[in-house]
């Protein structure tokens, strides 16, 4: 539970938001995030993000189901309570693959969901905050971190320079927290510059 | 940007190609000798002969489906507007263009083993066989010497015919820029050209073709799966073949506008299309070891309990597991050399896959030496580097004017 203090341009076009990126990043400013309504090509490029380790917990998660279903059949029908299916022998591999598949994927689709829900901290009744709703909607927005060598004057009228049409400092909490969502925020507003939650 | 235009074919390329056919004509002059030289009617005599044409049907039918295959890729993407490929379709349609070559020489052996004399093959060809046998007798209305003559025919000529109309729309382009109508027209012609040629590919490769050329060798046994296995098989070598060409020409400093990202989607085809080859081999051997029905567990018994099962296991984790492990990463599509090495493997692999096809039917009881099918098979790699060199150094290597080239320049995965 670290509130922390962020500079927030937001942009309305995303020819402008590339090149800004980009900037910003060789400026040597820390991009928290971008939010875009859309998914946009490159963009992870240009931001200088890293490969996602998702596969990786999905190949791990298929692996598992791999081994479970392979491992219970097996032990459950050469070891635990053999039955004879039409004189088959009853180690019989090609009659279990079929469910070996089936859990292999099971495991990993599961296990991803899972995964990419706690990486992005969804779950139900954790309250999620935006800088700007409408992030969601028509704008694009880039948060820089405030660390405590940003000159925070500089950092927003950088930003400006490079065609942010509004700027403000913000304060969020970057980790996510059980708790629900005001009822009396409505959702359509922008909020006012320097709202803490 | 400047690009080189034209590509011109290097002097170690045109040995290559031609020391490749000298080793496949070699190869097919020995087994000759020793095997189809053989004289006499004799069940043994026979036999002989068909160790040679055998090794000739399983690589020229092989290679064939290979290069057809790449047609059929071009005609996919045409069909679904993907303009990924764009800058590198040319390589692709150079290699459709062996489809005549091979086809020439396909269609001689199939019909010079229909009309030989010799059933050891095909034993639906004998009037005395189906005379006897019932089941041939049944299936006498489709295999047929007529029958086989006209379809295998009309199918190399269609596959020819129509994969050369497509390479002279593409050529249209070349003439110069294409305003909006224009662009809409060309693709509509194109779109028309390419969906008739799916549509005889569905009735040619997807469906009788693999049952007259390959299944009917075991004309007793049969599987619905058979084509589409077949399909699955050649499909994935074809894209491994275009991958392998596209690395070429990169390395030679060509296709400027082609890079990782288009070898990312090739790498994927070739990873999917693996997946699926295993899923139909899996769908049509489990269905026949779990019913275990005499007539149809014959198919299997040299492949599974015979001399075959060190080729039978191979295929199946060369084919397989091999692409699935090596090629999931994201990593190692983008990666020139792995994708390399698994092309070479991929068309190794399913080359073998189709020799464990065809030969078990004509040698039950032991595998033929591979040393003789390998170098008829070079050779006909030999052959197919001259054909796509010559078609590549013809023409313009870049589509330039094409309507979706710019689609492919930016392409981004």
């Amino acid at each position: 539970m670290a509130i922390k203090k962020y500079v927030v341009g937001s942009f309305d076009d995303e020819a402008v938001l590339f090149p800004a990126v980009k900037k910003v990043r060789k400026a040597g400013y820390k991009i928290h995030d971008v939010y875009t309504p859309f998914p946009i090509h490159g963009l992870d490029k240009a931001m200088g993000l890293r490969d996602t380790s998702l596969h990786t917990a999905g190949f791990i998660y298929a692996i598992t189901g791999t081994a479970t279903a392979l491992g219970f059949i097996s032990w459950a029908l050469t070891y635990d309570w053999p039955l004879n299916f039409g004189g088959k022998p009853f180690f019989s591999l090609p009659a279990w693959i079929p469910i070996t598949f089936e859990l292999t994927v099971l495991f990993s689709s599961v296990g991803m969901v899972l995964t990419f829900c706690y990486l992005c901290q969804l779950a139900p009744f954790v309250k999620k905050d935006h800088f700007n709703l409408r992030s969601t909607d028509d704008i694009f927005l880039m948060a820089l971190e405030c660390t405590d060598r940003t000159n925070e004057t500089e950092a927003i009228s950088f930003l400006q320079s490079l065609g942010a049409k509004d700027v403000k400092i913000d304060h969020r909490e970057d980790r996510w927290w059980l708790g629900r969502y005001d009822k009396e925020t409505k959702f359509f507003e922008i909020k006012p510059e320097g709202a803490v939650v | 940007m400047t690009i080189r235009e034209k590509f011109e074919i290097p002097q170690r390329y045109k040995l290559w190609s031609y020391g490749l056919m000298a080793v496949g004509v070699i190869s097919i002059i020995l087994l000759f000798i020793t095997h189809g030289a053989a004289a006499g009617h004799t069940p043994e005599a026979e036999h002989e002969r068909a160790r040679f044409w055998s090794s000739l049907l399983q690589n020229s039918v092989f290679f064939l489906l290979v290069v057809n295959a790449a047609m059929f890729m071009i005609c996919a993407t045409i069909l679904a507007w993907a303009g990924w490929n764009i800058s590198f379709r040319r390589v692709t349609e150079a290699i459709a263009a062996c489809v005549p070559v091979i086809g020439v020489i396909c269609s001689v052996i199939l019909l010079a083993i229909v009309f030989g004399g010799d059933h050891a093959i095909y034993h639906w060809v004998s009037d005395d066989a189906v005379r006897t046998d019932h089941i041939l007798e049944h299936k006498s209305p489709f295999l047929n010497k007529t029958f086989f003559t006209v379809w295998t025919l009309l199918t190399i000529g269609l596959w020819s015919f129509l994969g050369w109309k497509i390479r002279q729309l593409s050529l249209s382009t070349d003439t110069g820029k294409m305003s909006v109508e224009e662009g809409k027209k060309f693709q509509w012609t194109n779109t028309v050209w390419a969906a008739v040629f799916l549509f005889v590919f569905a009735l040619t490769v997807m469906s009788t073709t693999p049952w007259l050329w390959l299944m009917s060798i075991d004309a007793h046994w049969y599987s619905t799966m058979y084509s589409w296995y077949t399909f699955a098989s050649t499909f994935v070598s074809g894209i491994a073949l275009i991958a392998l060409f596209v690395i070429y020409l990169k390395n030679k400093g060509y296709l400027e506008y082609t890079n990782e990202e288009h070898l990312h989607d090739l790498g994927k085809f070739m990873f999917a299309f693996s997946v699926f080859w295993c899923y139909l081999w899996f769908s049509q051997y489990m269905l026949i070891w779990y019913s275990n029905q005499p007539e149809e567990t014959k198919y299997f018994e040299p492949r599974v309990e015979g001399p075959y099962r060190g080729i039978f296991f191979l295929n199946i984790i060369i084919n397989f597991i091999a692409p699935l492990l090596l090629l999931m990463r994201r990593g190692a599509k983008r990666n020139y050399t792995t994708v390399t090495i698994m092309a070479v493997l991929i068309i190794f692999g399913h080359w073998l896959d189709f020799f464990q096809m065809v030969h078990p039917a004509t040698s039950m009881d032991h595998v033929p030496m591979l040393l003789y099918d390998l170098g008829i098979g070079l050779g006909f790699v030999g052959l197919i580097l001259l054909v796509v060199g010559r078609t590549l150094a013809k023409h313009p290597l870049v589509p330039k004017n094409h309507p979706f080239f710019k689609e492919s320049v930016i392409h981004h995965t």
